[in-house]
């Protein structure tokens, strides 16, 4: 090392070390959301308006409201509305109990996990949709059909998402459990079951919109009232209005669902780092 | 109560693990054991509380245990094993809720082991919110709280940084003074060793077996001031270790 090393020659560039890091993190931004909503809407409203959108192809947003109205007034939203949201929960929910009592045994116990497993795997990939004509003839073409398409189509991803959770709790805490002699019944109870309700709550997630699926799928092969033969029926009509308005309501129960799931996760999984 | 192994080994998958292991566990004495990565210490210790069996020999419990103890071999790991979701007070109440304690016995306890490991302040935080050292010491209150006959400690300072460690040291000093509990007390760290084994056991590479086992008679609160005798008993503990870890460093993992 020459002494020249220290001081600043003039003919050495000095410049600052360029910066690298940064980025690959998305922060929150609120105020994007219902921007990006108001922009679209107002497009589409103005496009509808200035003739650039033939009300045949799209109706504008405005008539899609109207109708949305008229529904209301009319009394019918409240009738498809409640004869959806009953076969919606009723489905939902028994096939969410019998999903987690399947995956719970599948995560716990050899010969239940042997004996769940491949039969899931075998019929997951079932669209249970086209279950339904057999469904039809099990269970009638009443309200029967339609919760059991719905319980068939929850009941198989929740087993997934729970005997998944119950896997990947922390074996150290089960040990934990063990050496501290707490029961099998209070392992299971205050260690895997808690241990397992991040995953299981990702998993309603799922199941939920796989319900939204399958109800408007039943209601539309047979149903007098429902979302989905509401839709079917503005479908056949040519009715784009009150198509339209049909879409937004099943957008809005999915926001919803997935917005009351949220809540619980914060709620429920406040420990969570 | 005392434990003694009975020339314990064990064979995994066909690797012999550890062999003919034949040692002592008296009373009111921490016994350290350390040894290279992969020995078996670790896997020694679960033997030793009864949450796996070894291949071959047992270990027995000499006497029985007290009559008030809740859980007589009581672990502490190195991973703290904390209930996530339950409070610092939640946690400690996990262990008494099994044995029918609950309401006031309970909260007795609670408050009681909480202010021998100073967590008084903390009782209802959340593990995510305390730093290692608090969770370790949320772990010793949770194990006091059955009140052990023998604690069984898996490298539960290895997670900690330096500072953190020093500190905790102290505190299983001071307990120990106070309670003269009986541990046995798995370590790498020779210096953790030293400063809380009354006898250090030195095991060898794997198949483990017992190598020597150094006394060290210096009482446990007056080890600081003998700073130069304990760095003496760190060294010759070193000279024994330092072929075995340099040998078993070498070596393949067999997974």
């Amino acid at each position: 090392m020459s002494d020249n090393s220290l001081t600043r020659s003039e003919t050495t560039a000095t410049q600052p070390v360029p910066y690298r890091g940064g980025g690959f993190s998305p922060k929150r931004a609120r105020w994007v959301a219902p921007v990006v909503f108001v922009i679209l809407i107002t497009i589409w409203e103005g496009g509808a308006r200035l003739g650039w959108i033939s009300p045949i192809i799209l109706p504008a947003p405005s008539e899609a409201l109207n109708a949305l109205i008229d529904l209301y007034n009319s009394g019918d939203l409240i009738r498809h509305l409640s004869a959806s949201l009953q076969r919606l929960v009723g489905g939902w929910f028994f096939g969410t109990l019998l999903g987690v009592a399947f995956g719970v045994a599948a995560g716990l116990f050899t010969l239940a996990r042997a004996g769940i497993v491949p039969l899931v795997a075998a019929i997951f990939p079932i669209p249970k949709i086209a279950l339904l004509p057999l469904f039809i003839i099990w269970f009638g073409i009443g309200e029967e059909s339609k919760i059991a398409t719905i319980l068939f189509g929850t009941f198989f991803p929740t087993v997934i998402a729970v005997y998944g959770g119950v896997d990947n709790v922390d074996r150290g805490l089960i040990r934990m459990g063990q050496s501290f002699n707490l029961s099998w019944w209070s392992i299971v109870r205050k260690i895997i079951l808690p241990g397992a309700l991040p995953a299981m709550l990702s998993g309603f997630r799922i199941s939920a919109s796989i319900a939204i699926i399958l109800l408007v799928a039943a209601e539309m092969i047979g149903a007098e009232y429902g979302i989905g033969a509401y839709i079917l029926l503005a479908g056949n009509l040519m009715a784009m209005d009150q198509l339209v308005a049909g879409v937004t309501i099943l957008s809005l129960m999915g926001l919803t669902v997935s917005w009351i799931i949220g809540r619980l996760e914060k709620i429920l999984l406040r420990w969570r780092v | 109560m005392d434990l003694h192994l009975d020339h314990i080994s064990h064979n995994y998958d066909g690797t012999a693990v550890l062999s003919d292991i034949h040692l002592d566990i008296p009373k009111g004495q921490i016994v350290c054991i350390i040894g290279p990565s992969g020995c078996g210490k670790s896997t020694l210790l679960r033997f030793i509380g009864g949450l796996e069996k070894p291949t071959e020999g047992q270990v027995l419990q000499v006497g029985n245990p007290p009559e008030d103890s809740l859980n007589p071999l009581t672990y502490i790991f190195q991973d703290f094993a904390l209930l996530p979701w339950r409070t610092v007070s939640g946690n400690v109440s996990l262990v008494l809720e099994d044995h029918g304690i609950k309401g006031n016995a309970a909260d007795a306890i609670i408050k009681d082991v909480l202010a021998r490991t100073k967590l008084s302040d903390f009782a209802d935080a959340l593990p995510k919110q305390l730093s290692g050292g608090m969770k370790q010491r949320v772990a010793i209150a949770r194990a006091l709280a059955v009140r052990p006959a023998c604690l069984l400690m898996d490298e539960p300072l290895s997670a900690l940084d330096s500072q953190t460690r020093e500190l905790l040291m102290d505190d299983l000093v001071d307990l120990w003074v106070r309670e003269n509990y009986t541990a046995v007390y798995v370590t790498h760290n020779l210096n953790e060793a030293v400063r809380l084994g009354h006898k250090v056991v030195v095991l060898s590479r794997r198949p483990g077996k017992i190598r020597e086992i150094v006394e060290i008679d210096i009482p446990l609160q007056d080890r600081q001031a003998h700073e130069h005798l304990l760095s003496e008993k760190q060294a010759h503990l070193w000279e024994l270790m330092r072929e075995e870890a340099m040998a078993a460093d070498q070596e393949l993992a067999h997974v």
